[in-house]
């Protein structure tokens, strides 16, 4: 436990000189919080979309995929962490699962909104252009949810950025883990950078998604 | 680890009493987080009715919840400790930081839509201002800002867990514990009680909200999981 006696009270929020000394270290952890963002997000997309297309094509789906990853979104990634530890161990593994899952919660109930939204003139359209039904799916369907597909996506970015932060529990955490060094050292500097890094990196990654859904689909305003 | 260890751990009365028992861990993660809630609801709810009733400050109170999600909720646990030392105080401060950002997105949501007619119709059977907020918006209202202060319950009973890595205590103490001393038993038990407390908080909160909905409103409200602000901070 982190003793508070030896607290200096007038420690400084940043200390400049430490941060400029320890710029790799700092670089480092943010690779490493990238990395388990980006394959938390993109597998959780990967799973989303073929469950949501069954669930499109099969709405009896619907209800238990909502339910199951419903009830798994509710519970604290530290349970879910602490879950896996018995079974994956002190791994990326055991950090990825549930921030999938969670992922998966987000983007599944989009992908199935963007999916019915599809206006019945355009199916009607598509049908007497003489598309068959999947590549009506593919060219068609697909296309036309890509805004609200993208609007999951930016949640599940900016969620993903923060709860990586919790991961350090486990060993891993990208800045989480200057987070606990703050707590375990008693030393300000790497928490408030960390905390810090993780805001502007998550509102940049929302602008930058942002940005992407314009140019991906231009016609698209809704979110 | 076999099943039969967990279940010995569950079962074993010393487990049950005194300061590190799971009723006391139950009870002050309970406490913080209503008195988190509790605290936040009394900001947001009133900030966001307003906004929403008048129409004003619509981006505020909208992006208030994106950048709340952005907020790395470990971080502010961190920074409330070492910033205002050891105890409830800091815990609940940040807590409540938490809680405040989806209640005012979604009360405020609420209240912008609502029916332009029915408003209208308010009006002209001579409700004055205060009178149409309290006894035709809000009732209309109640499903969305039950759902942004469900949203806000389930994420400080999540972070409330995290109090235990900063010296608090709940039922993160047993996660945290039972890691530094690889007890597993106790790891994993402490997992099952944070899950079935989340889960606990869900469904009492989802049924409080069919208590405080009236009838005619139910039928009505269309399903309402695709608008309203989903957070997801710990």
């Amino acid at each position: 436990m982190p003793a508070r006696l030896f607290l200096a009270v007038d420690q400084p929020w940043v200390d400049w000189g430490w941060l400029s000394t320890h710029v790799p270290y700092v670089w480092d952890a943010v690779v490493q919080h990238l990395e388990l963002t980006v394959v938390a997000v993109v597998v959780g997309l990967a799973i989303s979309l073929v469950l949501g297309v069954l669930a499109h094509l099969w709405r009896p789906l619907r209800f238990p995929v909502l339910t199951v990853f419903g009830a798994f979104y509710t519970i604290p990634s530290i349970a879910l962490f602490a879950l896996l530890i018995p079974i994956t161990g002190l791994s990326g593994t055991s950090a990825e699962i549930p921030l999938i899952g969670y992922n998966v919660l987000i983007l599944v109930r989009n992908v199935m909104v963007g999916l019915d939204a599809v206006p019945a003139e355009v199916l009607d359209a598509a049908d007497g252009m003489g598309y068959r039904r999947f590549a009506r799916l593919v060219a068609v369907e697909l296309p036309l949810a890509v805004p609200a597909i993208f609007a999951g996506l930016r949640v599940a970015v900016v969620s993903t950025i923060g709860i990586v932060t919790i991961t350090a529990v486990i060993g891993l955490g990208g800045l989480g883990q200057l987070i606990l060094r703050g707590l375990i050292q008693d030393f300000r500097t790497p928490l408030v950078v960390a905390t810090a890094l993780c805001i502007v990196i998550a509102l940049f990654a929302d602008l930058a998604l942002a940005g992407a859904q314009r140019l991906v689909v231009p016609w698209g305003r809704s979110s | 680890m076999s099943i039969g260890d967990l279940w010995r751990w569950l079962v074993d009365p010393a487990n049950w009493q005194g300061s590190d028992g799971i009723p006391t861990r139950l009870g002050e993660q309970v406490h913080v987080s209503v008195e988190s809630v509790a605290i936040g609801a009394a900001i947001a709810l009133p900030v966001g009715v307003v906004l929403g009733h008048y129409g004003r400050f619509g981006n505020l109170a909208i992006n208030v919840s994106n950048v709340g999600r952005a907020v790395p909720s470990f971080g502010i646990i961190v920074i409330a400790f070492l910033a205002f030392g050891l105890g409830d105080g800091p815990i609940v401060l940040a807590l409540t930081a938490l809680a405040i950002p989806p209640m005012v997105t979604n009360s405020y949501v609420a209240l912008r839509e609502v029916d332009p007619d029915i408003k209208e119709a308010a009006r002209g059977m001579g409700y004055r201002e205060l009178a149409q907020v309290l006894r035709v918006e809000l009732p209309l209202a109640v499903p969305l800002i039950m759902a942004g202060v469900r949203t806000s319950a389930v994420q400080v009973v999540a972070t409330a867990t995290l109090a235990a890595v900063v010296a608090g205590g709940g039922f993160g103490r047993y996660i945290v514990d039972g890691l530094a001393r690889s007890d597993y038993p106790r790891l994993v038990a402490g997992a099952l009680l944070v899950a079935a407390l989340a889960l606990a908080t869900e469904l009492l909160l989802a049924g409080l909200q069919r208590l405080l909905v009236p009838r005619g409103i139910r039928l009505l409200s269309a399903p309402i999981s695709h608008r309203v602000t989903t957070a997801k901070v710990a």
